[in-house]
């Protein structure tokens, strides 16, 4: 954990889809090197949030900023150049690229980091001999390794993960977290949506918890009961 | 043994129409794009070749070194500031802006140059011809065949192997992963444009060359590159090629029975594959 | 003003007009079809229709005759209008049922022996025949491969009939059955086929929306899947579109060779025609029925004052249909429409809201 000033902030966030507004005065703060989990029930926003920090949503009012820096109107991938990686929900590897190419398609950017092929087939070594396969010839759990492993080659400073335990059996999805420890140590800050609390809970330093496009909890784990997280995840009020 | 004869001349001519095939097919494998304008780019290329022959007298084929690459600009420009804004949505905007295109194109050149039918003089090449045997292969028409199966092969290269192609590939699977990798998927479309009006340019300055062109040629070589397209089939660049020599071959043999069958000949079997063989000779089967 | 996505395929289509939606009772929603702005305009529609109706007794022949050609223009434009405006069938082959309809007028009259303006709308009902197997063929493509592949069907039928020559080959034929009649006469009968046949058209493209056959589908892959997740058979419904569709340009070829009396391959056939009707109908208004209404009116008035300048009316016309076609997706009649809210052929229902507690009302 570090201290200093946040590598995002997100102030009074307001967001739409078309005339549906699906985010609510969400402020977050996310601080260099820290695992930051949001959680919440299907449409609570938590994915709207991702997408707005990544600089997929055209319309929002309120304020992003990256290491100081204000994100609003950049598009997505000139964040991509600043240091912001998005692992989308549902993977979207490239099903006309092989396993090889989406990783090196991940390096567009050309971020200078530890991030290369090699370091990413040693992260996940079940991609190893798959290579030059193509990218829709993938398990599920394969194609979110290598889409989590795309989103590293981008040598981020903030890696956003949007529900990377969706539709896998459980086992793949500890394998996929067993991960972490090596990305937080190769020094990239991780904001995390995900449905499965428990995980979400035991990988993060921070948790927040979304209801309705608001923030209706934040804490440590540590500091957060079940019953706390319950009311905040369902909207029962007490 | 005329018919020996044609069969050749419809193989050569294959490389011109894959020629012109290669942009549409392109265009439409990257962005899902039909540029009705295609053909009447062709010969606007064509005309800016012959303003570069009259004002300089240099030989035809050099001004393939200026009017390319302005091409590509165009392509590049036109894509960015106009058609990046038709992509997705329902088809209804592309069609009509590029038909809207084609009718302005095809209007200022006639304005610009008026009806005539004009020709790029290649000097002797365009008619010496190679004797095989008793066939008759025309050097140019070789040369054309040639430099159509090079393009292609370039252009495969291109995208299998560099990191732009990579990027084109990812842009035309999905267009906001691809933002999300860091690829400005508006660029990735203009090159894509810019990539097929520089080789429709080709094609136009080796049809000047060839034959003879005017303003309101166009649409009849865009209708020629789908045709070469489909036979062939969806997804496939070699496949265009093969469809480029088949179309060619029908209207050679198609004409060698009667003129005016021609062209119509090459039109049958078209509607013939779309019929029996709609994913065309090579291409993927068709997902509906 | 409350707008919903357009692509929803939803055949009730939400109106909001610029005036606000209409208080109704409190608490209860309604469902209206007319406004004040609409009975007004109706009024006028029904007034022109009067005029219409009775120009043989007060036109001179040349009038009669351009109204001949706007009456077909208009229904060719809104046949193209329902293609691609309701079925999402981007077509620009339609001059191939243009021309059916014109040979085979003359075949069915001069060959054949029948009555010239019976032979009209059994023309119509050949190319309605010869539209099916057509679209099986055309259906096999989609989008802007679509558009070209009805054009390369419309060469192939231009190339054939060129070739053909029991029918004129190149040079054409000339329909000689009507000199049976005396030239008021034909004038005045020809007048009135027009009449029905630019009337109908409209009333018809009216009449299939209300029955929800039009139901917004675009070209867009997405609202077909949202339709069929309706139960709606899209095929079917695209199929039956582009039959009609054929069925009325071939009714408007006849009419307007029947007019002309000279027919040729190249004319009959050619790629112009759906130039014309695709800027009639982009820069009318796709999708909407006064849409070609007005753009034929507005294409006559500029190709009367502007074909003098040749190649340039025509740059002119692409570069409004371009820029139409990418800032007014629903073109002149919609940029009104959506000011004024005044819809002249009300199919669109119109929901009034309860009045609401607060004043403000909708967002």
């Amino acid at each position: 954990m570090s201290t200093g000033p946040p590598l995002l902030r997100v102030s009074g966030l307001d967001a739409w889809y078309g005339d549906f507004q699906a985010l609510f005065d969400v402020s977050v703060l996310v601080a260099e090197g820290e695992v930051v989990a949001i959680i919440g029930a299907n449409g609570a926003g938590k994915s709207t949030l991702l997408g707005t920090v990544a600089g997929l949503l055209p319309r929002t009012a309120g304020s992003v900023t990256f290491d100081g820096r204000e994100l609003a109107g950049m598009p997505a991938h000139r964040r991509v150049a600043l240091g912001i990686s998005m692992v989308p929900e549902g993977r979207r590897i490239f099903p006309s690229l092989s396993v090889e190419e989406n990783l090196l398609v991940g390096a567009q950017a050309r971020r200078p980091g530890p991030w290369t092929v090699a370091a990413v087939l040693e992260l996940f070594p079940l991609l190893g001999d798959k290579r030059r396969r193509g990218g829709s010839q993938l398990s599920g759990g394969e194609q979110q390794a290598l889409a989590i492993g795309r989103g590293l080659m981008a040598n981020p400073r903030l890696l956003l993960l949007d529900e990377v335990s969706l539709g896998l059996a459980p086992i793949v999805v500890r394998r996929i977290y067993e991960a972490l420890p090596a990305i937080r140590a190769a020094g990239t800050t991780v904001v995390l949506v995900e449905q499965d609390i428990g995980q979400a809970l035991g990988a993060a330093d921070r948790v927040y918890c979304l209801l309705e496009g608001r923030v209706a909890l934040e804490g440590a784990p540590t500091e957060l009961d079940r019953d706390r997280i319950a009311a905040a995840y369902f909207g029962v009020r007490a | 043994m005329t018919t020996a004869n044609n069969l050749v001349q419809g193989l050569l001519l294959g490389g011109l129409y894959a020629l012109f095939a290669t942009g549409l097919s392109l265009m439409f494998g990257v962005m899902r794009l039909v540029n009705l304008a295609h053909g009447d780019f062709a010969i606007l290329a064509a005309f800016l070749a012959l303003v570069a022959v009259d004002g300089t007298g240099v030989h035809p084929l050099l001004t393939l070194a200026v009017v390319v690459p302005a091409m590509f600009v165009l392509g590049y420009l036109l894509q960015r500031g106009v058609l990046n804004r038709t992509v997705g949505g329902d088809g209804l905007a592309p069609v009509l802006v590029t038909f809207g295109l084609s009718i302005i194109l095809q209007n200022l050149l006639l304005e610009l140059f008026s009806a005539d039918s004009r020709g790029l003089d290649a000097g002797a090449v365009e008619d010496t011809s190679l004797a095989l045997g008793r066939l008759n292969v025309g050097w140019f028409p070789l040369l054309t065949l040639l430099t159509g199966a090079a393009v292609l092969a370039g252009l495969q290269l291109l995208l299998a192997r560099t990191r732009l192609g990579r990027a084109l590939r990812a842009t035309s699977d999905d267009p906001e992963a691809a933002q999300l990798v860091g690829i400005d998927h508006r660029h990735a479309f203009a090159v894509a444009t810019g990539l097929a009006l520089a080789t429709v340019a080709i094609a136009g300055i080796f049809l000047g060359i060839r034959t003879t062109f005017s303003p309101a040629l166009g649409p009849t070589r865009l209708i020629f590159a789908f045709e070469a397209v489909i036979i062939g089939g969806l997804g496939s660049l070699w496949g265009t090629l093969a469809g480029g020599m088949v179309l060619g071959v029908a209207q050679t043999l198609g004409a060698q029975v009667s003129p005016g069958w021609g062209v119509l000949t090459g039109h049958l079997v078209f509607l013939a594959v779309l019929a029996f063989r709609p994913s065309g000779l090579f291409g993927k089967p068709v997902t509906t | 003003m409350t707008t919903l996505d357009p692509d929803r395929a939803d055949p009730t289509q939400l109106d909001g007009a610029a005036s606000g939606a209409a208080a109704g009772p409190p608490g209860r929603v309604e469902v209206e079809r007319a406004t004040m702005a609409s009975r007004a305009g109706a009024v006028v529609a029904l007034v022109a229709l009067v005029v219409l109706a009775t120009a043989p007794l007060w036109a001179r022949t040349s009038v009669l005759r351009t109204l001949i050609g706007f009456l077909t223009l208009l229904a060719l434009a809104s046949m193209w209008n329902l293609l691609a405006g309701y079925a999402g069938l981007v077509s620009i082959g339609q001059q191939a049922y243009i021309g059916i309809g014109a040979y085979g007028l003359y075949w069915l009259s001069d060959s054949a022996g029948l009555d010239p303006f019976a032979s009209v709308p059994l023309a119509a009902l050949m190319a309605a025949v010869l539209s099916v197997p057509i679209a099986v063929l055309a259906f096999r493509l989609r989008g802007g491969y679509f558009a070209i592949g009805t054009w390369v069907i419309a060469e192939a039928l231009r190339l054939l009939i060129a070739n053909t020559t029991q029918l004129g080959g190149g040079s054409g034929v000339t329909i000689t059955a009507v000199s049976g009649y005396d030239r008021q006469t034909r004038l005045y009968l020809t007048y009135w086929l027009a009449f029905a046949v630019g009337v109908g058209a409209v009333a018809l493209t009216y009449l299939l929306l209300r029955r929800r056959l039009g139901l917004a589908l675009t070209a867009n892959r997405d609202s077909e899947t949202g339709a069929r997740s309706l139960g709606v058979d899209v095929y079917r419904v695209k199929l039956v579109v582009y039959v009609v569709a054929a069925f009325g340009c071939a009714l408007a070829g006849a009419v307007i060779y029947l007019n002309l009396l000279r027919i040729q391959p190249d004319a009959a056939f050619s790629v112009n025609w759906s130039a014309f009707m695709i800027f009639i109908v982009v820069i009318g208004g796709v999708g909407t029925i006064e849409g070609p209404i007005v753009g034929a009116v507005l294409f006559f008035v500029v190709q009367e004052t502007l074909a003098q300048y040749g190649s340039w009316y025509l740059i002119l016309l692409g570069l409004i249909a371009v820029a139409v076609a990418l800032r007014a997706r629903h073109g002149l009649w919609g940029l009104v429409a959506e000011r004024t809210g005044i819809s002249l052929f009300p199919v669109r229902r119109r929901l009034k809201l309860p009045a609401p507690p607060a004043a403000g009302g909708s967002r």
